[in-house]
Parts: C-alpha cells; structure tokens; sequence
C-alpha cells in the first residue's frame, strides 16, 4: 500500500512539473571519466539519474572500475581495479585518516556524506598517488573549495524517503558568502530499517542510522592568502552487518583541518596550499542484538591522525608541475574483550591491533609536459619513509608469541614512478602508461592478533615481517568519438610481487569459535590482475541516446589460484531520455557467472544476475527557488540476487521505490 | 563551609598518626625486610614468635614460597642466626602425612629473613586440618613451635596429586607463571614422588608435555608451547607457556618417564578435551 503510495505520488508530481525550464544540465560522462565527480546535490546529471540524496557509497559504486565491497547496507568497502582498502590511498581532501575498525566495517568512506563533498577524485594504479602510497590506485574525496562569491544566503533542503528499508533522509545546507568570508553549514540524517532482499525476503540486521554535520568557513586575508578551515562530525549508530557475526552501536569521526591558500596568476608558482589536521575515528563493534551466539564479546577500536601537506603548482611554458610535501602520525588500537558462558570464568582480553605508530613522511612530484598541441608526457614520483611501532607493551609481547624475536619497530622505504604518454586528436584519442609501486602492509597485515574473517572463516594474525608489495603496472586507453558515436576502451594490468593474503597454517588453533583455523599473513611470489572496459554511447536525437559499457576482470595468484573479489564479467546497458526539465532513464546491470572464483580463498561462485532500474528526474524553477525531484524504481522486477561483491552471498536489495525532492532558497 | 574542611583535616590528621604509631611498632629494626611480602600468621613458643609471610598473606593449595621472622620475645629483636627446619603435617580422620617442603634457607641479602616453600596438596574445606611444626636452633640451644595453620582452597587447580602408571603416587605443582602475561610465558613446575607419607623427594630428568586450551573459547590453543624439562638449577620443570589472551585457561599435561613412557594424562582431542593431568590459571 505504501509502495503504491509512493508510485502515484510520483506520477503525480511527474505530470505537474512536465513542461518546466532547466538550464543546468551538466554534460557529464561519469562512466568513462577518471576522476568522477559527485554531482552537487543540486544539478542533476543527465547520464546516470542519480538520487540527490545517494550515498556516497551508492555514488562511487557508479564508476568503471570502483565496485562496492557490502558486508550490509552500510559502510561500503570501496575497490579499485579489484584492490580493496589496504591497496589504496583513500583520502578525504589529501588527509590520512584511517578506519578503526579490524574488521572493515568502517572504510573511511562511512565518514563523509555526499553534502560534505565537491567531487572525488580517482586515480587508478600509480596515477593515484599523489596522497599517498598505493598498488591499486588512489581515492580522494576532496571538500567543496573556498567561496568567496558574494552571494549572500542560500538555503537548500533535501528530502528523501525510499520504501524498501522504510529508508528516510533529510539533509539541510546553508552558506553565507561574501568577497572576503563565507560560512557554509550542512548536515544530513539517514535512517533504514531492515531492508528487503527480492520476493520480500527481510535481510535482518541490515539497518542502519547516521547523521552527518560539517562547517566550513574560509576568510580572505588578502588578494593571494586565504584561509579555510572545516570540521566534520559523523556518527552512526544501530548499524547492522548482516554478512557479519557482530553489529556496530556506535561508529563516531571528527575530521578537522585549517588551511592556508596561496594564489598568484602571475607567478611561477600558481599555487601553494599548506594544511594541518587532525582526526579520530572510535568505533565500537559489539554483538548485543545477536541472539545467538557462540560467545558474547565487545571489539572496540580507535583510530588517531595527525598530519599535513603542503602543495605547490607551477607552471612555465611547456611545465604543469605538481609538487606535494606530506606527513602523518596515526595511532591505531583496537581490543576485544569476550565474555565466557561460564558466568564463573573471567572476562578474555586481547589486544587485536596493539596500538600500533604509524609515522610517513613522503614527497611527490608530477609534471605534465606539453610536447607539441596533440601529445602530452606525464610523470610522476613519490618517496616516502614510512615506520610502524607497536607502543603496546602487552601487544608486543602477544605478538612475540609468533615471532620472538620480533622488535617494537619497523622502518621502510617506499617508492612509485609512473610515466604515461597522450596523444589526443579531434576523433580519437589514445595513452599509454606504465609505473612502478610499492606499499607498506596495513596495520592488520602486519599487527593484527586474531582478527576473524568471516568470508573464508578463518583468524588472521598480522605478519610484522613482510616486505613491501610491489607492482609493476601498464595501462593503455583509447577513445573514438564523433558527434553521435562514442567508443572507448580502458584496460590495466598490475603485475604484483609479493602480494600480500592470508595463508592457512596449520597446527594453529583458532581464537573465533567455530572459525575453520588460522591464516598468517604471508606474502605470495607474484599475483596478475587484469582489467578491461569498452564504453560505448549513441545518440538518436538531442535527447536520446542509449550508452552501454562491458568489463572483464581476472586476478591470479603464482599458484594458479584465482584471487579473491575478483568482478566476474560485467555489464551494463542504459537508454535515457532527458529534456530541459525532465529525463528518464531506463537501466540494465548484471554479471555474468562467476566461474574465476577463488575457492582455495574461500569464495564461492555466484550466479550471474541482471537488474532493471527505472530512474527519473524533473527540475522546475521560480525567479528565485529551484526544486529538483528524484524518483524511480530500483530493481524493477524484484530480483532476489548476489553479486561477488556481496560478503557472504547476502542479498541485495529487491524492488524499491524511491523519491528525493531538493529545494533551494 | 569552613568547619567542613577543617574537621576534614583533623581526621586525616588523626588517621596519619594512628598508622604511623602501628607501623613504628611493626619496624623497630632500621630497614624493612619483608616488604612486599604479607603476613599470614604467627607461631609462638615461650621464648619466640614466629611470623611467616608469602605474597598474599594466606596459605593456599599449590606451592607456597614462605618466608619467615623468629622474634626474641623478651627483647623484641629479630633473630639472625638460626638454623632452621620445619614440617607440615595434615590430620586425616585415619591417618597423617606430610607433603612437598624445602629446607629454609638465609634469605638472600636480608638479615633476619628465612625462606623455603611448601606445597600444599590439598586441604579441608574449612581450611582445618595442616598443622606446622618449626624446629630451629640459637646458639646451641634448639626450639621447637607447633601451631595449626589455615590453608585455604585455591580456587583454581595450581596442585595435583595422582597415582602414575607406574603405581607411585606424584604431587606436581604451578611455581611460575605467578603474574602471567598475553605473551610468551615461562612456566615452571614442581614435581615430587611420594617415597612415604612423610617423606616427598623431587623427581629428575622426565618430560612434561604441555598443551593449554581455553574452554571458554571452545578450547582454543595456543602456538609456541614447549614441553617441560628438567632445569638442575632450581630442580624445577621448565617450559614456555604462550598465552594469546587474558581469561580462564586449562594446561593439560602428560608426565612421561625418562624412557619416555607415559605416566599420567592424555592427548587432547575433540572427544577428549580435556587431560585427567591437569593445571588451571586465570589472569
């Protein structure tokens, strides 16, 4: 009965606001492009009608080669060319901040909301390490930037309400802007029950609620100097991991930062941006809405960072050189207390990340060289010392258990180069690009103590000694387009040496009751992962056009084993109809079987699937008001389904209806 | 308001003073010599009393390291060179016997401190039942003092008395781990064979497997345990002893001989899980 509801109020609002004026649609090709761009929350795009009021999570699932890693319907994992969290450099606005969670509940993607940012910034391989060290790839979710427009006051509000999951959404924003000062505030609240898989089938422990504040504000201090400083809050509570055996109560961020601009037109240096931050991450991971378990416990974790950067551009000429100067300390600590059946045995402590120091110091430099009005040579390198220290005392000693002679520190020395070749013409353009990476293992490869994955059911234990992952990678991309047609195609291939996974070990007994045994942390000789994207787009008439987009993925270890989370082949099919004021796109994804899965990893194969998605828009406006109103249909024929992605093969949403409506004053 | 502090004051005041009084008492000779350790009781003769300490100031079931004061009654002087010995004697209903004792040493760098230890294998209930007999002598003159003693029921298991396969009877008792850690632990235990009810002699050179579990944790083990062996420095059975959590743990055993044959427990097994030979720790 609501679902109907909620259909006929669509229909209705789609008939009333048929006809009204829209001059802000931004032409945008979020599947191809590189570096996606959050849509504000008040444009719409006109490829992929989004919900205004999507989750960050929901947002860059959308991009070519960024799948989303669901232990539930909150806190995605975000992936890159099939690397996870610890292969990646994600950054909010080129600051370090890292999940406190030992289990990945907390990507730090759950600590931003879409309200917070102005677009995010993807770079695959060793195009993304301009923050940071990475194999995969980086992901920086960067901040609305100073805005100094003098435009006085403007207010917007969201609205959101989905059927499936009961699933509500509020969001309020307000900025003040002049020449010399603005202050922007915005903050945005989300609550879901449980939702419901296809066929109606309740997924419990799927609920979830958040809010999300910020306040930015930013002051002119002269004609080149301004300063900016901004804090975040997010908290989320009641959020349930059905793929997991434990909830979360309480997953809590404060991410703050002062930064200083410098510009100058005129000047070899065009910029310099220097800041500071600090943030903190508490997350606390219990089981008491569980009414079945083998033993009750509490795994609480903490996650401190302090760091800096300093960047400067320069142009001259033929140079468009980037420089970036950055440091962080991070303290990650994280224990878990279990309490025994036997009401007469004590509690059972251990320290499963023992407070773990991570100091990096790094440098990056990029030049992009004009060689002639076609061809453009890019290079990039970063160098970095990066030091772990276990300051636990307890956590050393827990850890000498498997390797005595184990210090309380460890220093590296981390590299990456990239060079890539462009060459660009009215039709056609083409690149290439090879580069070398390294990284140093995360603090649950190296520290970790007991850390239960449910995905192969086994205990890890961190492996201080392993040595720096390297990747020697090669990318090419090459597009052709005319006024109608678009065809592109994007492939890369990662050759990684010592690739970092869990390897069983025997004898070992295993801490998580139940669990299958215990795997060390090891490194592999070498793994290959191989991905390839064709993208095609066709348009019939100025508002017409159907786009579609094919991927195959492959990882494989030296043993011959396929690796884990690997995307089967994948594909996706759209026809849109978008006017001024109105667009309609009807959507096709899917999977093909995923026969490459991973069983010596602990994966299973899962059936290929397919999904219709109906999404709709209209934006209509007064002399002074814009309203923009989202609807649609997800999962049109209430698909009961699960993808590779989904932990433990739990089901994805069924049918779920949904409208968003954003007013801006 | 005022007041309120001051009558604070006084009866702080009034608090320091009493325990300085007692401690004066307590330490008449210059440095304290049994710091850190508690006093568990007093047994008097005529002419001395006797205080004897451990770390937790009560006698429990297991090995106890005792130390010991003879205080001169007349002149309330600690004495500083005697020769002492002792034995513990439990009363049964039919019979008596003794258990595991050390001989009493100088305690190392005091002067009128005696040390040794005593295993207790069991007790009553009530604690009743273990009485200790002290002989000691001064100067040529021997002393004798007898008093009962209360020893209370550990707990947790940190002594087992058991018949071997080999048909002796065997007391084997936690030394250290005294505080464990979540770390690499050296276990030390004591083993003694039971030559008569009076008489307990230490047992050389067999092997002690060791294989912890935490039945808590559906008896998760533990990797990097070494079996216990034979140390002739303080004639006790060492190994190391991983602890990869606080909590409730069980250290099943088997005692094998110097031919390597098994004298007492099992392999823990899924159908097995726990050894008949076992200690228990909790920390």
């Amino acid at each position: 009965m609501k679902k109907l509801f909620v259909c006929c109020f669509s229909i209705l609002f789609f008939g009333f606001s048929f006809g009204q004026e829209d001059d802000n649609f931004v032409k945008k090709d979020t599947i191809i492009l590189k570096e996606v761009t959050v849509s504000t929350r008040r444009k719409l795009s006109n490829y992929r009608q989004e919900k205004t009021l999507s989750t960050l999570d929901n947002f860059l699932e959308k991009s070519n080669n960024i799948t989303m890693i669901k232990r539930g319907n909150y806190a995605w994992e975000p992936a890159l060319n099939n690397m996870q969290s610890e292969r990646l450099s994600v950054t909010i606005d080129g600051m370090h901040i890292f999940g406190a969670c030992t289990d990945k509940m907390d990507p730090i993607t759950s600590y931003v909301d879409v309200s917070n940012l102005e677009k995010v910034a993807v770079g695959s391989g060793q195009v993304g390490t301009e923050n940071g060290h990475s194999v995969g790839g980086g992901i920086d979710l960067q901040l609305a930037p100073s805005k100094f427009f003098d435009s006085g006051l403007k207010t917007s509000v969201d609205l959101g309400y989905e059927t499936n999951g009961n699933y509500k959404t509020a969001g309020l924003d307000m900025e003040y802007s002049s020449n010399q000062f603005y202050v922007n505030a915005d903050g945005i609240y989300r609550k879901s029950d449980n939702y419901d898989a296809g066929n109606s089938k309740e997924i419990l422990y799927s609920q979830f609620e958040k809010f999300n504040i910020s306040l930015q504000t930013g002051y002119q201090l002269s004609e080149n100097h301004a300063i900016d400083a901004s804090v975040i809050y997010d908290k989320a509570t009641d959020v349930g991991y059905p793929a997991l055996p434990m909830d979360v109560s309480s997953a809590e961020a404060l991410i703050t930062a002062v930064t200083h601009h410098f510009k100058n037109e005129s000047a070899t240096i065009k910029s310099l941006e220097t800041k500071i931050y600090f943030n903190t991450i508490t997350h606390v991971m219990d089981d008491s809405k569980r009414p079945d378990v083998p033993i009750r416990m509490d795994m609480p974790g903490w996650s401190d960072t302090y760091g800096f950067y300093s960047k400067a551009n320069l142009h001259t000429n033929k140079h468009h050189l980037s420089l970036n100067l950055n440091g962080f300390y991070n303290r990650s600590l994280a224990e878990m207390t279990m309490y025994p059946n036997d009401m007469n045995q004590p509690a059972m402590f251990m320290y499963t990340w023992p407070d773990i120091r991570t100091l990096y110091g790094g440098v990056y430099a990029k030049d992009i060289y004009t060689l002639n009005t076609h061809e453009t040579l890019t290079g990039s390198v970063r160098f970095g010392f990066h030091q772990n220290k276990i300051t636990e005392e307890v956590g050393l000693e827990s850890l000498q258990i498997f390797y005595p002679k184990l210090s309380n520190y460890k220093n590296r020395f981390l590299s990456s180069f990239s060079v890539d070749y462009t060459f660009k013409k009215k039709h056609y353009d083409y690149s290439f690009g090879v580069g070398y990476g390294e990284r140093a293992p995360s603090v649950s490869e190296a520290y970790g103590f007991y850390l239960f994955n449910s995905f192969d059911n086994y205990d890890y234990i961190g492996n201080p000694n392993l040595k720096n992952e390297k990747a020697f990678e090669a990318n090419m991309i090459a597009n052709y387009h005319n006024n109608k047609f678009h065809l592109g195609i994007a492939s890369s291939y990662f050759f990684i040496k010592d690739y970092i996974i869990g390897n069983i070990t025997d004898n070992l007994s295993p801490m998580t009751i139940n669990a299958d045994g215990v795997k060390l942390y090891n490194a592999i000789s070498h793994a290959t992962i191989f991905n390839a994207y064709l993208n095609s787009s066709y348009s019939f008439s100025e508002s017409f056009s159907v786009n579609a987009t094919l991927g195959y993925n492959n990882g494989e270890g030296n043993n011959n084993e396929n690796l884990p989370l690997i995307k089967p082949f994948s594909y996706l099919a759209e026809l849109n109809y978008h006017k001024k004021h109105f667009n309609v796109a009807l959507q096709l994804e899917g999977n093909g079987n995923q026969s490459n899965y991973s069983g010596y990893y602990g994966e299973d194969a899962t059936p290929a699937y397919g999904v219709l998605n109906l999404n709709l828009g209209n934006a209509f406006y007064t002399k002074h008001q814009k309203f923009v109103l989202k609807y649609g249909i997800e999962n049109l024929l209430d698909t009961n389904y699960t993808t590779f992605a989904d932990w433990n093969n739990i089901p994805r949403q069924g049918r779920n209806f949904y409208v968003n409506i954003s007013a801006i004053l | 308001m005022k007041l309120k502090y001051i009558l604070l004051f006084l009866f702080i005041a009034c608090f320091t003073t009493a325990c300085n009084t007692d401690d004066a008492d307590d330490t008449q000779q210059e440095v304290n010599e049994v710091e850190g350790v508690l006093k568990v009781q007093e047994i008097s003769n005529n002419t001395h009393t006797i205080e004897l300490y451990n770390k937790e100031g009560v006698f429990k079931t297991g090995y106890n390291s005792i130390r010991l004061r003879i205080k001169d009654n007349t002149t309330n002087m600690y004495v500083e060179n005697a020769t002492v010995s002792w034995k513990p004697i439990m009363q049964m209903p039919s019979m008596q016997h003794s258990s595991p004792y050390s001989t009493i040493e100088k305690s190392i760098g005091t002067n009128t401190v005696y040390q040794g230890f005593i295993v207790y294998q069991m007790t009553n209930t009530d604690g009743s039942g273990w009485s200790l007999t002290i002989d000691y002598a001064i100067d040529g003159t021997d002393y004798t003092a007898t008093d009962a003693i209360h020893v209370l029921q550990n707990e947790k298991q940190h002594v087992t008395s058991f018949m071997g396969n080999d048909a002796v009877r065997y007391v084997l008792a936690l030394v250290e781990p005294e505080s464990p850690i979540i770390g690499v632990n050296t276990l030390k235990v004591a083993l003694f064979r039971m030559e008569s009810m009076m008489t307990f002699s230490e047992v050389e050179d067999y092997t002690i497997s060791l294989d912890p579990r935490m039945p808590g944790m559906g008896n998760h083990s533990s990797p990097n345990n070494t079996d216990l062996s034979y140390s002739f420095v303080d004639k006790l059975y060492h190994g190391d002893l991983s602890l990869t959590m606080t909590g409730y743990w069980v250290l099943n055993l088997k005692l094998m001989n110097t031919l390597d044959e098994i004298l007492k427990g099992e392999t823990v097994t899924e159908d097995n899980p726990q050894s008949s030979l076992y200690l228990e720790l909790e920390f």
